[in-house]
């Protein structure tokens, strides 16, 4: 197999799902703040509400249009340039992708277009269903998502079948129910909220700054404020939550983002920073504190984290077990009724895929030696530094939106949002959600390697048959399709915010109540 | 896990729901793509493309939805199909995507500003939008006819062995075409309905004549096309239609003709080429009846009996090899599992009436025929 053909189709797909995912949580976040909004309009029924809301649907609206667009090449980028991929687990992972399309992706986007063309036509009320339904839509895709991602992550519910060379569900349940699946979705929608939170402060904080629409900026400063304390605790405490899960089904991910080379004596210790050295395997300078991971990881004082060492001979060992399965696989393509080798591939079938590591190195797994097999079980490590630091960073401004919001929280009350200082934090603040967002995906998908599904299938297995030229010319189309639209996209958003909310066929009153206000 | 329906029900059932979801595909967001490609010829002025545009501006979105799911469930209940297709029609299916992906930012975007080049450009994406996918899958219909030259190894891995231009040949050329003739009709009924009498409707009207000849003459051709060009398959010896999903457990092979046999084992099938030729008959009455509802009904009749008729030709084949027969895809072959085929169909069974509801209150909200008058004052419309 062509190793360029796999790096390739990785980079592709890294560029368009972080594309895709630039626009996906301020969607998650500023849909469900506009339900907010707008139920503070319907109970009040005073119209700067219905200015607020208006205002905030435009900036929704641009930015929903290119979450629709790149989503697109996501739901088909699994065929294209996974086409093994798809064969060997689409039994499973296919079946969220369609209910997803059936159950949110029709939702949002039938009710989008009413939501935004359907003001004078529908009563107050029905239209805060419409947005609610959006919403909930946009929420409900991210959670049906989520459960196929969560299985990549901790493939259960499903088995080998050697009939069909493919992954099958045994257990429908236990792939809904995944509980790496329920962590991932509230921390993942829960970011969503901390991201639109902050655009919402940052946006209004310049309004503030420069004294414009200050009665628009002040009430949606009040309500962000307050969504975006409640979800930036959520998706810390969450986050750990997800950790916790991680100790049973991905072990390895959790040794590495804490370059844990060695299993330490129970309660671990949390490493605060260091310099994690994957050739002497080891960490320089770590500051550590004890009893820490232990607790978050096991959520007792005597649960024991394994650390990588100990974790590379477990992998080694089902290597060895995989290739009997292996074995058995080629004896039963042969003849569908050997008995014998029926029995050894049902003995051993759980760790098949950890033959398939041996594939990047020879055709024919059962040649390995012992070194070579060790060295398989060595790359079931991910990038230990990248993970090391990427957690650290993606957790620190994890704690800073905490912070921030709390610090928002306490404006709101006491100064009524008049502090330039804090309004220039707020602007400051706008990208580092994003960046905690694409840095937490990085993390994810960095720590699953070399698996494309944990245990099951390498990542290297899963590309389709294509040839390098065919994936550049993809890989130049899209950048510079992307690129072209991101650019629109930046300048149609700040026109939307230089213009502001006022609307030309806005009843005189609404606007008499929000006149532009002379700088403070 | 009892399930109650037997495996090779479920095959069939996913088979006739497949070709629901391409008809639903092409019935919604095949209309919005045909005005899309008709924009540019039916709208002169700014005020009329406007009209055009926004006559599908509040639906498009959801439409195209059934695009998507038409993705995800292939990928559900056809994993085979999914990966062998989009795999192998790589670069065309980039350009469908890119096509897709400017057609929604061209509709939001073009009304942001006044200016008449930057109007202009999106006009002509928007026609890109539509036309671009239009073809791309008649060639991609043509295709599939034909057979795909692709063979799966004993891991089922498959490996494609023809390229972008290798797909347009004269048929799939001629598929292509009468896929944009069937859409572009379907728009132009779509408008009848839509928006006011005007000059547009007028010219959209002459669009539809003309797109509906195109459509009868192309589906003609391609009819004589598939009976002289020797094309079909057919699997020899036992089918176990209960069997697990693996192609090269089946042996299917060459049979020149075949695409026609179905029609004598199953004479009710050939109701679909009948619906697909007396569909745009049916939409020229109601053109020259002025009735917009009957132009509407026929070129429905027609995308559904043309779309069927491919289907009904070929089964049980879903993508024959056209290098390997062996690795030829069919109902019984390339499914997902017994149990996954049950959980999706419970899953559409509840879920897909309510998609459709709500569809219909939609359209019910947001009824009635845009005018010129809204255009100028409505300041939601694009």
């Amino acid at each position: 197999m062509d190793m360029a053909v796999i790096e390739l189709s990785r980079l592709q797909f890294a560029l368009t799902a972080m594309y895709h995912f630039l626009f996906v949580p301020l969607t998650l976040g500023l849909s469900f703040m506009l339900v907010i909004m707008e139920s503070v309009y319907v109970i009040t029924k005073r119209p700067i509400w219905r200015v607020i809301t208006r205002f905030w649907g435009r900036l929704f609206g641009i930015n929903f249009v290119l979450g629709v667009a790149t989503g697109l090449t996501m739901e088909f980028e699994f065929g294209t340039n996974w086409a093994y991929y798809a064969h060997y687990v689409g039994d499973i992972f296919g079946a969220p992708l369609a209910i997803e399309g059936l159950m949110a992706f029709f939702l949002e986007a039938t009710m989008v277009g009413v939501m935004f063309f359907g003001w004078d036509r529908l009563s107050r009320v029905q239209h805060l269903l419409v947005t609610l339904l959006v919403a909930l839509g946009t929420n409900l895709s991210a959670l049906w998502i989520l459960i196929a991602n969560g299985w990549m992550q901790n493939p259960v519910g499903a088995a080998f079948n050697p009939e069909t060379m493919r992954m099958e569900v045994t257990n429908f349940k236990e792939v809904l129910f995944n509980p790496v699946a329920q962590a991932k979705f509230v921390h993942t929608v829960s970011a969503g909220y901390v991201c639109a939170a902050t655009f919402v402060m940052g946006v209004s904080a310049i309004y503030l700054l420069r004294g414009k629409w200050t009665n628009v900026a002040r009430r949606s400063m009040m309500v962000a404020s307050a969504f975006g304390l409640a979800s930036a605790l959520s998706v810390v405490v969450l986050g750990d939550e997800s950790g916790y899960a991680l100790t049973d089904n991905q072990k390895m991910k959790l040794a590495s983002i804490e370059a844990m080379w060695e299993t330490e004596p129970a309660p671990a210790a949390i490493t605060l920073v260091g310099l994690p050295d994957v050739a002497g395997r080891t960490t320089h300078y770590a500051i550590k504190l004890p009893y820490v991971m232990g607790i978050i990881g096991t959520r007792s004082l005597s649960g024991k984290i394994d650390g990588i060492e100990e974790l590379v001979l477990r992998a080694d060992e089902r290597i060895h077990s995989g290739i009997i399965a292996y074995d058995a696989v080629e004896k039963l393509k042969l003849d569908r009724g050997n008995i014998a080798a029926r029995a050894a591939f049902e003995a051993h079938k759980r760790d098949i895929g950890f033959a398939l590591l041996l594939k990047r190195y020879m055709p024919d797994p059962r040649k390995a030696d012992d070194r070579q097999i060790l060295k398989a079980a060595w790359d079931t490590v991910p990038n230990v530094p990248v993970m090391f630091f990427l957690f650290r960073g993606m957790a620190a401004l994890g704690f800073g939106f905490i912070a921030f919001f709390a610090m928002a929280f306490y404006c709101a009350s006491a100064c009524r949002f008049s502090k330039r200082w804090f309004l220039k934090i707020a602007v400051f603040m706008i990208p580092l959600p994003w960046l905690a967002i694409e840095g937490g995906w990085v993390l994810a998908e960095i720590g699953r390697q070399p698996w494309a599904v944990d245990g099951v299938l390498p990542t290297f297995l899963g590309a389709s048959s294509l040839s390098v030229p065919q994936i550049w010319a993809t890989i130049i189309g899209f950048t510079a399709l992307y690129g072209t639209l991101a650019v629109i996209e930046i300048r149609l958003m700040i026109a939307a915010i230089r213009k502001g909310p006022i609307e030309h066929h806005e009843p005189m009153g609404a606007v008499q109540g929000f006149a532009p206000l002379p700088a403070e | 896990m009892h399930i109650p329906l037997d495996y090779e029900t479920l095959r069939v059932i996913w088979w006739a729901l497949l070709g629901v979801l391409l008809i639903g595909f092409a019935l919604t967001d095949g209309y919005d793509l045909g005005v899309g490609a008709l924009l540019p010829f039916v709208g002169r002025s700014d005020e009329e493309r406007r009209l055009v545009i926004n006559a599908i501006a509040p639906h498009w979105e959801g439409h195209q939805v059934w695009f998507i799911l038409g993705g995800g469930a292939i990928f559900a209940a056809w994993p085979f199909v999914y990966a062998v297709s989009f795999s192998g029609f790589y670069l065309a299916m980039f350009l469908v995507l890119a096509a897709l992906i400017l057609r929604p930012v061209s509709f939001k975007y073009r009304s942001k500003h006044a200016d008449a080049g930057w109007r202009n450009r999106w006009d002509w994406a928007l026609f890109v939008g539509g036309f671009v996918p239009a073809l791309v899958f008649g060639v991609a219909v043509g295709n599939v006819l034909i057979g795909a030259p692709f063979r799966l190894d004993s891991d089922l891995r498959m490996t494609y062995e023809g390229s972008l231009l290798g797909l347009f040949t004269p048929f799939t050329l001629l598929t292509g075409l009468l896929s944009v003739a069937m859409l572009a009709l379907h728009g132009a009924a779509w408008l009848a309905v839509k928006i006011e009498e005007g000059p547009v409707l007028v010219r959209a009207r002459g669009m539809a004549r003309i797109a509906a000849v195109l459509t009868i003459a192309l589906f003609l051709i391609g009819g004589l096309m598939v009976a002289r060009g020797g094309m079909g398959m057919a699997i020899r010896g036992m089918v176990d239609a209960n069997g697990p999903s693996n192609p090269l457990l089946s042996a299917s092979v060459v049979a020149p003709g075949a695409w026609l046999g179905n029609y004598r084992a199953h004479p009710w099938m050939v109701l679909a080429p009948v619906l697909g030729l007396v569909g745009p008959l049916v939409a020229l009455a109601g053109i020259a009846a002025r009735r917009g509802w009957l132009n509407l009904a026929g070129t429905a009749m027609a995308t559904t009996g043309i779309i069927a008729t491919v289907g009904c030709s070929m089964f049980p084949f879903i993508l024959p090899s056209s290098i390997d027969p062996r690795s030829s895809l069919t109902v019984w072959n390339a499914s997902s599992s017994h149990m996954t085929l049950f959980i999706m169909l419970i899953v559409t069974v509840i879920f897909l009436p309510v998609v459709l509801a709500y569809t219909a209150w939609v359209m019910k909200m947001l009824g009635g025929r845009v005018t010129l008058r809204d255009v100028r004052s409505n300041p939601d419309f694009y």
